[in-house]
């Protein structure tokens, strides 16, 4: 944030603009690398629920609200993605020339700001605030720096994803104002929040508001239409902070906020959303297959795997929660990297139509390569890290809901389809048209390197993701009443529980609250994430 | 000598190393040293592979098995699959079939591939096909075999699409990796639905759980059994999602040699033979697959008879000799299957590249019709593909295929899950065998020379076509009936792995007359098929009326391509073009169309015309005062 005003200042001098923008992101990203690395043994031992840091300041306290700073193991993952696929978006716009490059970077790095708030905010209040923080960089994203139809583009974004911040806006002060009046204590803060009680009925339309917002940006079929239009007319560094960070929000609000606060009104809506979820994949999928633009194909395979994150969600098992944590991580990186391809190509030949694509490998054999791994990961080939992910999140699926679990895996076989059309239709066949394209240069070879290697090793050592994001994963296990034995050491043990509802739907809770605990916070040595309160 | 032993994770390791070097540097190195790299890794590893076979052959590890874990892929809700390998006899015989006639083909294309572009890629590509394939039978839990299992399907994807530039071979390419994903995808549910019953994919303790979880023929068992020969079948190209197959055969001969003869379509048999415990749990599902087998089998041997492609001709008959192996698994002789694949993998490969070198010589010529008389020009080539074909065909006594293809036609018949209707599958298969396999042997090496050489194999081609051509003679002896001795290690020392077979009651003398008519109808195939070779009138006497018809229907393959074009492929495709702009998108645009036409609507109102306004204010009036009054 501070360097998007640097930039802003400096805007005249455009070299200095992206070498601030560069090294604020930069420094934020090995900082927390190396904070994760430094204290991941702590970490990973951590209690279930505890937090890893917390940070509380007065804000406005007539309102109840704060500036309420937390991060748990998940927290982290994400912030650490941020970074890193903030990295990736400076870079990839290095050596082009950009219009008003101060204020480009101003609003990349307002972006992440947003995006790393949301990622940390324990206030519900300060959550909103960030949660429209980010739309309005995204917005001029588009609409300055984007392709020809950027303006009707923008303008669907903005209205659609406002829509859902609105009824969740709505939402979030009904729930304001039940606890204010139920305890006399009214406020926005997260732990307080938890142990509100609230009829069943209410919690439901209360979880749908926050819902709506979260569906609209992962985004969900049938609320999907943004998607293609924002993701194509984008430039390259906004498509992938959109399809790498903005969709996570969603995921993470999910996690972070419906599950814990209404998990009653949660798991009554499970078997829709689980739908909805396996009709996002296959939808998402054939629409995939169709699309000749390649930017938009590669938005539709990202709504696709958007689709296993939701049927992961509400599918309440630890297996499929790892699962969901994986795979925001490994599509971050996957859907970057391809849309880092596409703009690569789309920069070299001026087009982003397949159809004039056609035997490129000869001319462009690194590129091809690289594209192989990145197709090969989000066709989900096991040792790449999407596969973990996926095939945690449809086992642990097929627990709960089995019949949905299989045609989610149909996915699967879509997903190799469409992966081809990527793969074949650009890089292999004969040459359809005379376009001569260069190779990647060395600063896109050490990007696309750097991809590889963590789509490799969350792919092969995804235990580290794992460990650090066992403690909240665990608490949400306390949050909804899980159907499977957590760390059963004997399997036939563990079969005995599972064996007597298997093929049908395990029997689901039954609806009225829990009573939620409020977590004692866990404070440790840790200043830095004031620097990015400020 | 657990010291040995340990080296077990070099033979993936090496392949590996192979590939990651030729990957990244390969477009800066020399031919030579690319081949040395390429084919040196696999080399080495095969002789690892041996030494570990003697070591464990004189030190048998306590309780049969040697196993070794490099980490702990992940751990979640004590679920946790390691990167672990497991040795026992069936992976031992699996790792040395793969590095052995691995390292033989490599050599091989090192001359075979030297002419045009891409040597670093074609290595690269068969390294890396070599460790996934070892990362497959050596895995000790299911998770693992699955990476080797979709890593082989992907270089059989990148090495059927090696020439790229051509749409056809993309196709074929393309063909081969969506087909066998779809079993791949039955197999994955399957593994879900184990780690469901069992929370664990370990092999052996799934194996060892099983019989207290599942109960004989319950239903989970059975969908278990099923969704993994759902795997199975796709990978062993075995009916119905055989269709892949014989256009697999678009990638260079080696290839075909390597992936789709000797090692990768075997992956199936291997996976029954390894979830054995799962299939007798599941009778229907053994049952259903020894009749795959055999329809399989029968299917592919018909189609095999009229193509011309040589290629094609191999292809259907790997098709078909896997039915075999099928059928063995499917009556519960486990051992016999694997050591049909044990022998299969050498002849196989051995006519696989022998046809590769003939195809090379006359200038890539796959017409079997447009070849002959190369019996002189090419005597060592001849004489190997002589022995191959003499094995396939399964010639009594001096050919190793002889000793694995009656074990199972007499399995088909003995073992207490056979029957005649099994038996006549088989045996009537074998005879469709030895016709095609000696209608492609004349046609080629016999009679005139129709095409100029243009090419003479070299000695990196011949030396390794001798080794497979003895070992296709000789590879039998480890195995000989009953009534020859009963002399038979292979299946003793799988018997520490895998179950016996167990037989009906059934008089001895039975025996000795089916072996009969099978040694008799081998020889009367070859000699039918000398006939058509003398006689083409006699073909084309045939070929009239409903028998061209048939014809035309067995070289199409059934046209099983025909109807899942027209059932699966075509109405998809249709969907996707018919909904490319999204309909959901219409609605939202319907929306926004609404509000511009009201918007229009009401600007039209504000038109400054008084009339207007105070009709407006009228009607609202008496609207509004309509409402108060009645309601």
């Amino acid at each position: 944030m501070i360097g998007g005003i640097l930039s802003l200042i400096l805007r005249r001098n455009p070299v200095a603009c992206k070498w601030i923008a560069l090294l604020a992101v930069l420094a934020d990203f090995i900082m927390m690398a190396v904070y994760w690395i430094i204290n991941y043994d702590n970490i990973s031992v951590l209690k279930e629920g505890a937090w890893i840091a917390d940070i509380k300041k007065e804000w406005i306290p007539q309102w109840g609200a704060s500036f309420h700073f937390a991060m748990d193991g998940l927290s982290l993952i994400m912030v650490v993605l941020t970074l890193f696929l903030g990295v990736v978006a400076v870079l990839v716009t290095w050596k082009k020339t950009i219009e008003r490059v101060g204020f480009f970077y101003l609003n990349i790095l307002w972006l992440l700001a947003g995006v790393l708030g949301v990622f940390l905010s324990l206030d519900l209040f300060l959550f909103y605030f960030f949660w429209e923080l980010m739309l309005i960089p995204m917005f001029f994203i588009i609409s300055i720096w984007g392709h020809e139809k950027r303006n009707p583009a923008a303008v669907k974004f903005f209205l659609f994803t406002q829509g859902g911040g609105v009824l969740m806006l709505i939402a979030i002060l009904a729930l304001y104002f039940i606890h204010g009046r139920a305890t006399g204590d009214y406020t926005f803060d997260y732990f307080e929040l938890l142990g509100t009680q609230v009829s069943p009925k209410v919690a439901l339309w209360l979880m749908l508001g926050f819902l709506a917002a979260f569906v609209v940006k992962l985004p969900v079929f049938p609320f999907h239409s943004w998607l293609p239009d924002a993701y194509t007319e984008s430039p390259t560094s906004g498509t992938i902070i959109l399809a790498g960070l903005l969709s996570k929000t969603a995921a993470y609000g999910m996690l972070r906020f419906i599950l814990p606060l209404f998990p009653a009104a949660a798991q009554e809506i499970a078997p829709y959303a689980v739908i909805v979820g396996v009709v996002s994949i296959l939808y998402g999928a054939k629409l995939a297959f169709a699309q000749t633009n390649l930017k938009r194909l590669v938005a539709f395979t990202s709504m696709s795997h958007m689709g296993f994150i939701i049927v992961g969600i509400f599918s309440f098992t630890t297996l499929a929660y790892q699962g969901v944590v994986l795979e925001m991580v490994a599509h971050g990186i996957t859907i970057g990297a391809l849309f880092v391809i596409a703009g690569a190509i789309n920069d070299r030949i001026h087009t982003l139509d397949m159809d004039k694509m056609g035997g490129f490998w000869s001319q462009i054999p690194v590129m091809g390569g690289i594209t192989t791994v990145f197709v090969l990961a989000s066709l989900g080939l096991p040792s790449l890290g999407n596969f973990v992910a996926e095939f945690l999140i449809l086992s642990g699926t097929f627990q709960t809901y089995t019949a949905l679990a299989v045609l989610a895996s149909l996915g699967l076989i879509a997903s190799m389809i469409y992966s081809l059309v990527i793969l074949q239709r650009i890089f292999h066949g004969r040459e359809r048209s005379q376009l001569k394209i260069t190779d990647f240069s060395l600063r896109e070879k050490m990007i696309m390197g750097s991809l590889i290697i963590v789509i490799f090793w969350i792919g092969l050592f995804p235990q580290t993701i794992f460990n650090t994001v066992k403690p909240p994963v665990g608490i949400l296990k306390t949050h909804t009443v899980f159907l499977q034995k957590d760390n059963n050491d004997s399997a036939i043990e563990l079969n005995k529980d599972i064996a007597t509802g298997w093929w049908g739907h395990q029997p689901m809770l039954q609806s009225g609250n829990k009573t939620m605990k409020v977590f004692p916070a866990f404070t440790f040595d840790y200043t830095q994430i004031n620097k990015k309160a400020k | 000598m657990d010291n040995i032993l340990n080296l077990l994770w070099l033979l993936p390791a090496l392949p590996l190393f192979g590939f990651l070097v030729l990957a990244i540097f390969g477009s800066k190195f020399s031919k030579r040293a690319i081949a040395f790299i390429g084919v040196g890794t696999v080399g080495i590893s095969a002789l690892i592979a041996i030494i570990i076979g003697i070591s464990y052959l004189t030190h048998t590890p306590p309780g049969n098995s040697y196993s070794q874990t490099l980490w702990t892929w992940f751990n979640v809700a004590g679920f946790s699959p390691s990167i672990s390998f497991y040795l026992d006899p069936l992976s031992l015989i699996f790792c040395f079939v793969v590095t052995f006639v691995g390292f033989l083909i490599h050599w091989y294309s090192a001359e075979s591939m030297e002419e045009g572009e891409g040597y670093a890629r074609y290595f690269a590509y068969m390294n890396l096909f070599i460790c996934a394939m070892l990362v497959l039978v050596l895995a000790d839990n299911l998770l693992l075999l699955y990476m080797g299992w979709e890593g082989v399907g992907l270089c059989s994807f990148l090495l059927i699409g090696f020439w790229y530039k051509d749409d056809e071979n993309s196709a074929a390419a393309r063909k081969a990796f969506i087909v066998t994903r779809i079993g791949d995808t039955m197999m994955l549910i399957g593994l879900f639905l184990l780690v469901k019953s069992f929370g664990t994919l370990n092999v052996a303790a799934i194996l060892s759980g099983a019989p207290a979880v599942w109960t004989q023929g319950s239903s989970l068992a059975f969908w278990g059994a099923f969704l993994l020969l759902g795997g199975a079948l796709g990978k062993s190209a075995q009916f119905p999602l055989q269709v892949w197959l014989p256009d697999a055969m678009a990638g260079p001969s080696p290839v075909s040699a390597l992936i789709h003869a000797a090692t990768m379509v075997t992956a199936g048999v291997y996976l029954i033979a390894r979830m054995h415990v799962l299939y007798d749990l599941a009778p229907a599902v053994q049952m259903l697959i020894a009749i795959i087998g055999a329809v399989t089998l029968i299917i592919a041997g018909f189609s095999a008879l009229m193509q011309n492609d040589i290629k094609r001709i191999l292809a259907y008959s790997t098709i078909s000799q896997i039915g075999y192996m099928f059928l063995a698994l499917g009556v519960g002789a486990y051992s016999s299957g694997v050591f049909h694949f044990f022998i299969h993998a050498f002849f196989k490969s051995l006519l696989f590249l022998s046809a590769g070198a003939v195809i090379l010589a006359l200038g890539d010529e796959h017409d079997i019709r447009k070849m002959g008389g190369l019996r002189k020009k090419m005597p060592v080539v001849f004489w190997t593909f002589l022995f191959g074909a003499g094995a396939l065909a399964a010639l009594p006594f001096v050919t190793a295929g002889f000793y694995s293809k009656d074990e199972i036609i007499w399995y088909a018949f003995a073992s207490d899950k056979g029957s005649i209707w099994l038996w006549l599958a088989a045996f009537g298969g074998a005879f469709i065998t030895s016709i095609y396999t000696f209608r492609m042997v004349f046609h080629t090496f016999f009679g005139e020379q129709k095409t100029e050489i243009s090419y003479v194999p070299g000695n990196r081609i011949k030396i390794p076509l001798i080794i497979l051509g003895i070992l296709s003679l000789i590879a039998g002896f480890v195995e000989l009936p009953e009534w020859m001795g009963y002399f038979a290690p292979f299946s003793k020392f799988l018997n520490t792995a895998l179950p016996a077979v167990s037989l009906a009651n059934v008089a001895g003398s039975t025996e000795t007359i089916l072996l009969l008519i099978n040694m008799i109808f081998a020889l009367l195939g070859v000699w039918i098929a000398w006939q058509f070779y003398k006689k083409p009138q006699l073909l084309s006497s045939l070929q009239t009326g409903a028998g061209k018809r048939l014809s035309n229907f067995l070289f199409e393959g059934w046209k099983f391509d025909w109807v899942y074009d027209h059932v699966f492929v075509r109405p998809a495709v249709w969907l996707s073009r018919i909904d490319k702009t999204d309909f959901i998108e219409k609605i939202y645009g319907g929306v926004g169309g609404l509000n511009l036409w009201l918007n229009k609507m009401f600007d039209r109102t504000e038109n400054g015309n008084i009339r207007w306004y105070t009709l407006g204010v009228a009607v609202g009036a008496v609207i509004t005062l309509t409402i108060i009054l009645f309601l």
